[in-house]
């Protein structure tokens, strides 16, 4: 068997005993692919409400832009909803394919895991609250509060993403988790900055392509947005895609050549590198359409987003190519324990069942389930055999009486729990055993 | 457990936070969604049908409270469970997704449509200005309310296997799980429980929308008037199906587990309930047949009782249910410590700590006693103590023993080593008998210096190199 060479410290749990319900393979497939929807979600939510604090900020000065901003919230309130029941299909895959790296993670950074679910309420109510007032609070404080409110949502939704992104980041690491104190030490395993400022921009980029579609589609309403034209925004969220995209070739190589090497393959460079190849072209496509006219620009979006596609899969992909590379060793070793541990057991129990059945319990076995409350001549928990004996002398049918369906005499002692279960044959055994051991000497 | 142990102290391992979660999320589902999703839809098309504006705009502003709270907390309390399970029974929940993948998968499609439906009902409501995408709109909200009971239906298989596994113990498949014998009685229980309290939820609501006069009485008498109809049906099937509900249920201890008898506090609790669930639907039922005869003279506030004591009732019903559930989190396969059942006899002969992987000390010795009770204490208690908090050792002990008396260690081990038979809701000790002096000696320890005890989620995790014949230690330290 292959050995693997994994640091001293990194623990080595057993794996639940039951299989996959499906091979690993589709599984895989389906996390990469769910992850990718999920994530164009979360990124269109977090940037979305980005753009909105900006816009609305715009807006003081001129009006024109907080009609934007509102239009751009009405994204985020949708986006929102969809991100999160859009995670449950990866984390239905990741929990099932990682079982013990990511539920580790998820205790190690527990108190975190933990606030996501009240964290994630407030700002979704946060966004609502924003959204609704917009047209009431509109003026002086009220309209400063209503910024606040967005200013708010959108640092619960900028802090959220990171406890995600701790957990993915620490699951990689197994011989890193015993340096870990909690959530902001989790912080400082792996590249979790490098990886956070990706996603950030990719999130701004991502919700400025959509923006450009959404607003730019010729059936979109902008009776609303009667201060601008349609190629206007166009331009513009080709604009906010174009130059933090630019960006991203500063972000992207920082977070690969700062990932530990623990998982860095040959194939991984290949992946990315092909990824950013063509994000090249379709930020030369991008720039190509800010060149041209108002009555042109546009016109490549179908295949700007077709390669933006790719660029996501080929990063989709090679973020997976990591992961499995880093834990390759760990996983094996799990195995190995967990079918150690299996066939330890397996010996147990088969030699277990070939031991000849115990006899019938006697009257001193049995006695054991009573011995905890009842000894011989102190008081325990219930009263002593000395007394039992005295009050059912020669009466052992009233002991398995009260054992059956026990109630309460004595108010200083707690009620005894009923012990039908054992069986009224057992009892009747105990019960001479406890008249014979508490017979006054 | 062979993941890191969250633990809170004080908190008796997080059933109470799961607990709140839970139950937070049936409050929402049940009447908001399940519920009121059809009764949303009819009030929609009846308004329509008969061209009463009126009807169709409480409609949507009771719509409205439906949207906002379903797509936050509603959703966010549904991944909450998931999410605190991972956290505190990360063996449960790890089990069961390979389990019930199918039942999961299917749950998060529907789920999808469900959440996709609901934002395109309430934000195109508006937009439907003609008859005929009103009739649209109508069809939407009747595809909603298919999708939520589905998105309900495929979620209490899970909860019904918990409880009684049936077939699936012999052939670990997914349909026997599925068609587990307790399906069909809770979810007939369920699905009427969620309509009558989904009318009781819209009468709540129409308490805020028509307080105006006299369109507002006008609008609640109808409004009174049809949804008596629909708690008093709802209520005569909701307990024709909780009665077959609760005559599955004490079959499946006996047959699930050989310490069979319900335990005292459930008995105790048993009566309560049977007292609060006669008086919750006895004030169900006078509005209802106050409201189907005299609608216009129920008084508005009255329509608020009813919330509150559904709100009673409904807690209390999960909390029976997870509590009967013991000893096991999957009946007669997984105790609720996260212990196998085949396993339970090889760890009791070979220790608990041998085959752990988060523990100090593979081996209980004089000196490392006390470390090595409290990985036990984490390992096989954990889930359900704390240790001088709620659901605290030293608590239960003390209520044996005295908690002004010394208490006697041989009193102790039997106690630890027979607990499954005396307390028939917890799960045999899982380890030998120097494991069981350890632990001893680990709770006579915290009693005297009542020490805090630490998850990993604060300390971190240490892991004692593993047992010389395994070949992983050969790189070990």
């Amino acid at each position: 068997m292959k050995t693997f060479f994994l640091l001293a410290n990194t623990p080595i749990p057993r794996d639940l005993p039951l299989p996959l319900p499906l091979p690993a393979w589709v599984l895989t497939i389906c996390l990469v692919i769910f992850f990718l929807v999920h994530i164009l979600f979360v990124n269109l939510m977090v940037g979305g409400t980005i753009l909105v604090v900006i816009t609305e900020w715009l807006g003081r000065q001129n009006k024109r832009w907080d009609h934007l901003s509102l239009a751009i919230a009405k994204t985020v309130t949708v986006n929102k909803s969809l991100a999160v029941v859009m995670g449950i299909g990866p984390l239905l895959c990741i929990n099932l394919l990682y079982t013990l790296q990511w539920y580790s993670a998820n205790a190690l950074t527990g108190h975190a895991w933990l606030m996501i679910v009240p964290l994630v309420i407030v700002a979704f109510l946060l966004t609502y609250l924003h959204k609704y007032t917009w047209e009431t609070w509109t003026t002086g404080r009220k309209k400063t509060l209503h910024q606040a409110i967005s200013v708010l949502a959108m640092l619960l939704l900028l802090f959220i993403p990171l406890i995600f992104l701790s957990n993915i980041n620490l699951m990689l690491f197994p011989s890193e988790w015993d340096k870990v104190r909690g959530f902001f030490s989790s912080l400082k395993i792996g590249n979790v900055l490098p990886r956070y400022l990706h996603f950030l921009a990719a999130s701004i980029a991502m919700t400025g392509l959509f923006l450009a579609g959404w607003f730019g589609r010729a059936s979109s309403d902008l009776s609303h947005l009667s201060d601008f034209t349609r190629p206007e925004l166009r331009r513009i969220f080709y604009k906010i895609t174009a130059y933090v995209t630019l960006l991203q070739f500063v972000f992207g190589p920082l977070l690969l050549f700062t990932l530990p090497a623990a998982g860095i393959t040959p194939k991984l460079y290949v992946i990315i590198f092909s990824g950013a190849a063509i994000g090249l072209i379709t930020l030369m496509l991008i720039f190509r359409e800010l060149r041209r006219d108002d009555s042109r620009i546009g016109q490549s979006y179908p295949w700007i987003c077709i390669l933006f596609t790719f660029v996501v899969l080929g990063m989709g992909s090679g973020r997976h190519v990591y992961r499995q590379a880093a834990l390759a060793g760990h996983q094996a070793q799990i195995q190995e324990r967990t079918q150690e541990f299996a066939s330890a057991l397996a010996d147990f129990n088969h030699q277990l069942a070939g031991q000849p059945a115990a006899a019938e319990p006697d009257a001193s076995q049995l006695f054991i389930n009573c011995a905890a409350c009842h000894a011989p001549n102190t008081k325990l928990v219930g009263p002593p055999l000395t007394e039992i004996a005295q009050i059912y002398h020669g009466n052992p049918d009233g002991i398995v009486a009260w054992a059956m369906a026990p109630g309460k005499k004595r108010p200083e002692l707690p009620q005894m729990p009923p012990f039908a279960h054992l069986g009224e044959a057992n009892l009747r055994k105990i019960a001479e055993y406890m008249l014979e051991k508490g017979k006054a000497p | 457990m062979d993941f890191p142990s969250y633990y809170l102290d004080h908190l008796a391992g997080g059933r109470l936070i799961i607990g709140i979660i839970a139950s937070l999320h049936v409050l929402i589902n049940h009447p908001l969604a399940v519920g009121a999703y059809p009764i949303l839809t009819f009030m929609e098309w009846w308004a329509h049908k008969h061209g009463r504006k009126d009807v169709d705009e409480l409609a949507y502003k009771i719509t409205f409270v439906v949207f906002i709270v379903t797509t936050t907390v509603g959703a966010m309390t549904g991944v909450g469970i998931w999410l605190s399970t991972s956290l505190f029974a990360p063996f449960a929940i790890g089990s069961l997704l390979r389990v019930f993948f199918w039942g999961w998968f299917t749950e998060w499609l529907v789920f999808i449509s469900e959440v996709v439906l609901i934002m395109w009902w309430f934000l195109s409501w508006k937009k439907a200005d003609t008859a005929e995408k009103k009739r649209k709109h109508i069809k939407i909200g009747l595809a909603l309310s298919i999708m939520s009971w589905l998105t309900m239906a495929l979620i209490v298989a899970v909860l019904g296997f918990m409880m009684k596994p049936g077939e699936w113990n012999q052939t670990r498949a997914f349909w026997d799980a599925m068609t587990n014998p307790l399906y069909l009685p809770q979810l007939g229980f369920r699905t009427f429980f969620a309509l009558m309290t989904g009318a009781v939820f819209v009468w709540f609501a129409s308490f805020f929308f028509t307080r105006q006069k006299p369109q507002g009485s006008r609008l609640r008498k109808w409004l009174v008037y049809r949804l008596s109809h629909v708690v008093l049906v709802s209520l005569i099937l909701t307990l024709l199906f909780g009665n077959w509900y609760w005559h599955n249920i004490p079959e499946v201890m006996k047959a699930n587990s050989a310490v069979a008898l319900l335990s005292q506090q459930f008995m105790g609790w048993h009566s309560q309930f049977a007292s609060l669930l006669g008086w919750t639907l006895g004030t169900f039922l006078v509005i209802a047949i106050a409201g189907l005869s005299f609608s216009s003279l129920v008084p508005r506030w009255a329509l608020l009782i009813p919330s509150f004591m559904g709100i009673w009732l409904l807690g209390h019903f999960e909390r029976a249910r997870e509590f009967m559930r013991k000893p096991w989190v999957i009946g007669d396969y997984l105790y609720s410590n996260g212990v196998h059942k085949d396993e339970l006899a090889f760890l009791q002969s070979e220790g608990l700590l041998k085959y752990a992987t988060y523990v100090k000390h593979r081996e209980v010795t004089e000196t490392n006693k006390v470390e090595c009770g409290q990985d036990i204490f984490m390992l096989a208690c954990s889930r359900c103590h704390s240790t001088t908090g709620l659901n605290g050792v030293i608590e239960k002990f003390g209520l044996m023993y005295g908690s002004d008396k010394p208490w006697d260690d041989a009193g102790m081990l039997a106690f630890i080593k027979g607990m499954h038979q005396t307390r028939t809701f917890m799960p045999p000790f899982p380890g030998n008998e120097k494991e069981a002096k350890a632990l001893v000696a680990y709770i006579q320890h915290l009693r005297e210096t009542r020490e805090s005890l630490q998850g990993a989620q604060t300390i971190g995790i240490e892991a004692a190199p593993l047992a010389p014949e395994s070949p992983s230690n050969l790189t070990n330290r």
